[in-house]
């Protein structure tokens, strides 16, 4: 039920007390210089992005999604290492980062959106430097390395000018690291020395395949004999998943090349509302693991540190005004111009798709079809 | 008058491989956003030194060596074209293209649409194709219906030095991903090369030869064959009209209609297996389009619905001019 013993970085342990392990000080540095308020942010933005997710698998089962691919368990490493992401860094999602949008202003709307069918994308990931979500596993990995191979080649690492520098992460699965993209991937960011951290949720289970028929040694040793070094950190420790995505960054921006983060945690819920994870795990390793969980443990550690009974008050029902909020966004989501499916598919003029399209005007005009 | 003497002046003999070469240098001096990579292509210059020298003027940055992972190869060309770079990735042989199948139909050529046009894909992919080498299995594949399939893609293959030169430069200033398929058997192919102006949109097809009778179509290393057929033909009289499509997705029908309504007969010559194929395609095209101009069904001469054989046997798998005149007079005899 536990993984092996191996040395994983965390700082707040799952009763919620705090404390530095020796070999791990810096990381404890860089909480140390963390104010109230980011703290707080930390706490309102995981309790969000569960009451969301809560949300939208009602608006599934309520026939208003397509589908929806829950996060719940994993909110610390998304929220955690999405703050630790730099304001000119670009992010490489897989499809369960919702946590890390929220961290980078991607409007939750535009994921609903997806998952409701109406695009396929839905955000700028030029404005938001949060690209767009991967459903082919692994495949973002490569574009996240191929990218970061550019900020090289635009002299944007270890200038020390940190308006300019930047760095990229990619997200990514303890599933996803079984497809050669993610071999590759790593291979390619080591000999070209990208400025990329590759930071591995692992959640435990692959749809039903658990961790053991993914990988025979701990992922945060995946990229070793790339030439990565890695680290384990406790994916339900919100603080530890920002230091070392934090100081990980820092040192791809300055030019150190590229590091694996394996972010330990759990899928609480199913893979998808498609999926029944009753048909292949014991409730009481779920049971496990929900007493290891990042919210309730960080609000421990708030309410200890001395964090008043309001502020959870005022989150809960932020929560709520979220939900009700999303709920009505959803109901009156249009659907999009049926000629909209030309839009986009070349940037220049082609002259199938204009044909096409005519074609589709013709018909529809014929049969008296209007939207 | 002195300006055919200047214009002359601007041509230069050169072979594929050597105008692609030239294509490419030009490129990259045009646009520094320019980079040539895949396996080998930097000191070496590519197995078929399409790339060679390339290295000395740009220099490393420009051009590299990727590890051999095609799928990595075509995934980081779609991470810099999201930085704002053109990428020019070299896949080594036809054969070895299918571990990136994913990256380039299911990435390269979606990336827009998914994106709702805010990501633009200007990545061209080159890839030496078809036969005749005598190689070993896999490096003698004609795999053009795989990417022409794919919307999103656009899929070129020139057949002689001037396309060559041109066509790589269009491809490259394209801002959709661009497919770019080379004549491998005809690398050393020579011709004139017009180093000042294009002859033709990247999507246009040629009018190569023309003729009464037929309709020949054919392009990238088939199209030298179907002008032999062409020459055999005239000299039992029959006048063959000869189309180079150059560009296989999409396909200038224009052109090819224009010259079925005036010949009324149509062979389609190709290395790839006819099952699926482009020809399968440009068939079923005619026949909607042209159907009161035909006098015969449209055939197609390509390979057989086999793998691609051992090379001993290649010299008889591929079609050459008889096999295109046999089509011809079974077109004829309708």
């Amino acid at each position: 039920m536990t993984p092996a013993n191996e040395p994983m970085l965390q700082l707040l342990a799952p009763d919620g007390s705090y404390g530095v392990e020796k070999p791990f000080s810096r990381y404890g540095e860089v909480i140390d210089s963390l104010g109230e308020d980011q703290l707080r942010t930390f706490y309102r933005d995981m309790a969000r992005i569960r009451r969301f997710d809560q949300e939208a698998i009602a608006l599934q089962r309520q026939g208003q999604l397509g589908l929806w691919v829950p996060a719940i368990g994993q909110e610390a490493a998304q929220i955690g290492s999405g703050y630790a992401v730099g304001q000119n860094d670009h992010i490489f999602p897989s499809y369960r980062e919702h946590g890390v949008a929220i961290t980078h202003g991607v409007e939750l709307m535009s994921i609903l959106k997806m998952m409701r069918g109406v695009n396929h994308g839905g955000w700028n990931p030029e404005e938001t430097r949060f690209h767009l979500y991967a459903i082919v596993l692994g495949s973002q990995v490569l574009h996240a390395v191929g990218y970061a191979m550019g900020v090289k080649l635009d002299g944007k690492v270890g200038t020390g000018d940190l308006e300019n520098d930047l760095a990229v992460i990619s997200y990514f699965g303890d599933g996803a690291t079984a497809e050669g993209d993610v071999s590759e991937s790593l291979l390619f960011a080591a000999v070209n020395e990208a400025p990329i951290v590759f930071f591995v949720q692992n959640n435990q289970w692959a749809i039903s395949s658990n961790i053991a028929s993914q990988t025979k040694v701990p992922l945060y040793r995946r990229g070793e004999g790339f030439g990565v070094p890695g680290l384990r950190v406790d994916g339900n420790d919100v603080l530890a998943c920002y230091a070392a995505t934090k100081i990980h960054m820092d040192e791809a921006r300055e030019g150190k090349g590229p590091y694996l983060l394996e972010a330990l945690t759990y899928r609480i819920g199913a893979h998808t509302t498609s999926d029944d994870p009753s048909k292949y795990r014991d409730e009481s390793e779920v049971e496990y693991w929900r007493q290891r969980d990042p919210i309730a443990r960080f609000e421990v550690f708030l309410r200890r540190q001395g964090v008043e009974e309001s502020f959870f008050e005022e989150v809960a029902e932020a929560g709520d005004e979220l939900a009700r909020d999303i709920r009505e966004q959803t109901f009156a989501l249009p659907k999009p111009p049926l000629e909209s499916i030309f839009d986009n598919v070349y940037s220049d003029d082609h002259p199938e798709i204009t044909a096409q399209r005519a074609w589709l005007r013709a018909y529809e005009d014929q049969m008296g079809e209007h939207e | 008058m002195k300006t055919r003497w200047v214009s002359m002046s601007n041509y230069q003999e050169m072979a594929i491989a050597k105008a692609i070469n030239a294509g490419l240098r030009r490129a990259m001096q045009k646009d520094e956003k320019v980079l040539v990579f895949g396996e080998d292509v930097a000191r070496l210059g590519g197995v078929f030194r399409v790339t060679e020298g390339l290295l000395d003027e740009f220099g490393e940055s420009r051009i590299f060596n990727s590890p051999i992972a095609e799928s990595g190869i075509v995934g980081t060309a779609i991470g810099l074209a999201m930085r704002g770079y053109r990428s020019v990735a070299e896949i080594q042989f036809d054969g070895f293209v299918f571990p990136a199948f994913n990256q380039i139909t299911s990435q390269l050529a979606r990336l827009t649409y998914r994106s709702e046009g805010f990501q633009q894909m200007p990545v061209v992919i080159r890839i030496p194709v078809g036969g005749g080498i005598g190689a070993v299995e896999h490096h003698s594949e004609s795999p053009e219906a795989y990417f022409a399939h794919t919307p999103g893609l656009r899929i070129v293959s020139p057949s002689n030095p001037n396309d060559a030169y041109w066509m790589i430069q269009q491809s490259i200033e394209s801002p959709d991903p661009v497919i770019f398929l080379e004549p491998k058997r005809r690398y050393w192919q020579k011709g004139p090369v017009n180093l000042d102006t294009a002859p033709l949109p990247l999507h246009s097809a040629r009018l190569l030869r023309e003729g009464s009778d037929l309709t020949l179509i054919a392009h990238g290393p088939m199209v030298a064959t179907a002008l032999q057929a062409a020459e055999l033909g005239a000299e039992e009289g029959v006048n063959i009209e000869v189309i180079d499509l150059r560009s296989l997705s999409p396909v200038d029908y224009p052109t090819l209609l224009a010259s079925v309504q005036k010949t009324s007969r149509v062979v389609i010559a190709q290395e790839a297996p006819n099952n699926v194929s482009l020809g399968s395609e440009i068939a079923a095209r005619i026949a909607e389009q042209a159907y009161y101009y035909l006098e015969a069904p449209v055939l197609r001469v390509g390979g057989f619905d086999t793998p691609y054989p051992p090379a001993k046997l290649e010299e008889e798998y591929l079609p050459d001019a008889d096999r295109i005149l046999e089509a011809v007079d079974r077109v004829l005899a309708y």
